[in-house]
């Protein structure tokens, strides 16, 4: 049983279709990367499969159980822990207070505030600091850091490179490996595509809402990555 | 003396514009909803106070151990079954629901114990004072009024800033969205803040009923105190609301000094003062 699934799952903002029909597995323990262009909906899936957009409950399977069409509160409960885009920290807590958040959801694991300053040593001497002083690759580790308080077994990580100089943005795949040592899944949405075909198990692509490859790094050329992701 | 008298018992009332003011305050604080009906809910405690003294005999004080938490099951309920959905992208509708059940509750009011005006007895303690000088003394009751605020305050503020909740509080103030992916039922939350908002506003509301005759109709004018308690003190702030009921306070009291019937409008007239030189309010926290 992978542990997570989905099947047929389409996604709608309003009358805009923004998912058609999109199937995936994830299994225990595998990084898998989205790429794609754009628009192509990679934001889209992660939203739905966290349960910010509703769909009909049998479209995702985690861990078997139908949760497609549960609350985000109930679904990270189960062990899906979303890395929004763009961050979103709460502006007016502390670092510290952000990633005690994360933890609020009750769920026991290997991830305490004193492992999360271990992996992100630089976040340990601001944990007092309003999360909004931060540089924004400190941020990122701070939104990665809360929803690793969570103890997901699936971690969903939203662009996490995204507006970061490229040194500050190795630092933080430099955690990925730590974080996957726990036996947590890593599912990550990245533009940057040799970023994801150097960290992942197996890649999606998608275009205009469908997955249009899939695949293991290694098996897929540069060209058939060009078609997928652009579809020219 | 004389004036220091009257400014030091504008201050102790300026206590209970800060206890109407804390609920509206944490209800508009973490979910931008602003109860209209707040005022008429201090008037319903005080009567669930008076239905409690007079079937049982209590004193008022003691009167709050059954109205507290019924005050709080009620907010709870209130948000849960009623203004959650009123949430949304729109402000209208929470005002538009607030404002009708604020008309039910005075009429209903009305209703079941007539527009007589009423009071709970106190005893002694209404007229007790404690002697400072040779001119001037405080009512016990003002001073206890005054306290409750204070106590009330840092017990909020240690429960916005010290535990789990009130991260939850302030996570969802700052963005409900994301506060759910980690876990917050934003619903409970919201009616959590509800609950206590009520249960604020019942201790307000006997204090009130101890300290002043009260009948259906004087809700919304208790609304009115604790908006400009809110607004002078400045958006988000407790402690700045404390400050916001005492300016408030001192301000009708000064008026009702220079003329009796100059008391409501000088406090008014100190709220637009505010307004003019610090439109965000003297201690403002929240920046929207």
């Amino acid at each position: 049983m992978s542990l997570l699934e989905t099947s047929g799952l389409a996604a709608f903002y309003g009358d805009f279709q923004a998912l058609y029909g999109v199937d995936l597995h994830i299994e225990e323990g595998e990084a898998v990367a989205i790429i794609g262009a754009n628009g192509a909906g990679k934001s889209t899936l992660l939203r739905a499969i966290a349960g910010q957009l509703r769909a009909p409950a049998e479209h995702v399977r985690f861990a078997g159980m139908p949760i497609g069409s549960l609350a985000p509160s109930r679904i990270v409960r189960l062990g899906v822990a979303l890395v929004p885009e763009g961050r979103r920290l709460f502006s007016s807590l502390t670092v510290e207070e952000n990633l005690q958040l994360g933890g609020q959801c009750g769920r026991r694991g290997p991830w305490t505030l004193d492992r999360i300053y271990r992996l992100f040593p630089m976040l340990a001497g601001r944990r007092r600091r309003p999360s909004t002083a931060l540089s924004g690759g400190e941020q990122q580790m701070v939104a990665i850091g809360r929803a690793l308080m969570a103890n997901p077994r699936l971690l969903l990580c939203d662009e996490i490179s995204l507006g970061l100089a490229p040194i500050v943005i190795r630092d933080i795949y430099a955690a990925l490996p730590g974080i996957r040592a726990e036996g947590t899944t890593v599912l990550i949405v990245e533009q940057d595509t040799s970023r994801a075909l150097g960290m992942a198990d197996r890649v999606y692509c998608l275009q205009e809402g469908r997955v249009t490859l899939e695949g293991a790094p290694a098996e897929l050329s540069r060209e058939r990555i060009r078609l997928a992701y652009f579809g020219v | 003396m004389a004036w220091t008298n009257i400014i030091l018992q504008g201050a102790l009332l300026g206590g209970l514009y800060a206890l109407f003011a804390a609920g509206l305050s944490l209800m508009f604080g973490v979910m931008r909803l602003v109860n209209i009906a707040h005022g008429d809910l201090i008037v319903l405690a005080a009567y669930c106070a008076l239905m409690v003294v007079q079937a049982t005999g209590v004193h008022p004080l003691l009167s709050l151990v059954a109205v507290v938490p019924l005050m709080f099951a009620l907010g709870y309920a209130l948000q849960r079954g009623l203004l959650n959905f009123t949430l949304g992208h729109e402000i209208l509708p929470p005002l538009l629901v607030t404002f009708g059940l604020s008309v039910i509750i005075q009429n209903a009011l009305l209703e079941g114990f007539s527009a007589d005006s009423r009071r709970l007895q106190a005893g002694a303690l209404e007229t007790a004072s404690l002697r400072l000088g040779d001119q001037l003394a405080i009512g016990w009751l003002p001073a206890i009024v005054f306290l409750a605020a204070a106590v009330i305050i840092a017990l909020l503020e240690v429960l916005l800033y010290r535990t789990p909740l009130g991260r939850a509080f302030r996570a969802t103030s700052d963005d409900a969205d994301t506060a759910q992916l980690y876990g917050v039922g934003i619903r409970h939350v919201f009616a959590l803040a509800t609950a206590l908002a009520l249960a604020v506003a019942s201790v307000a509301g006997v204090l009130l009923a101890i300290r002043t005759n009260f009948d259906p109709s004087i809700g919304p004018a208790r609304l009115l105190y604790a908006f400009e308690a809110v607004i002078i003190g400045g958006l988000g702030s407790l402690w700045g609301t404390l400050a916001g009921g005492v300016i408030l306070g001192v301000a009708q009291s000064v008026g009702g000094a220079l003329d009796p019937g100059w008391d409501i409008l000088a406090g008014h007239l100190a709220f637009l003062l505010v307004l003019v030189i610090r439109p965000r309010g003297l201690f403002p926290k929240l920046v929207d």
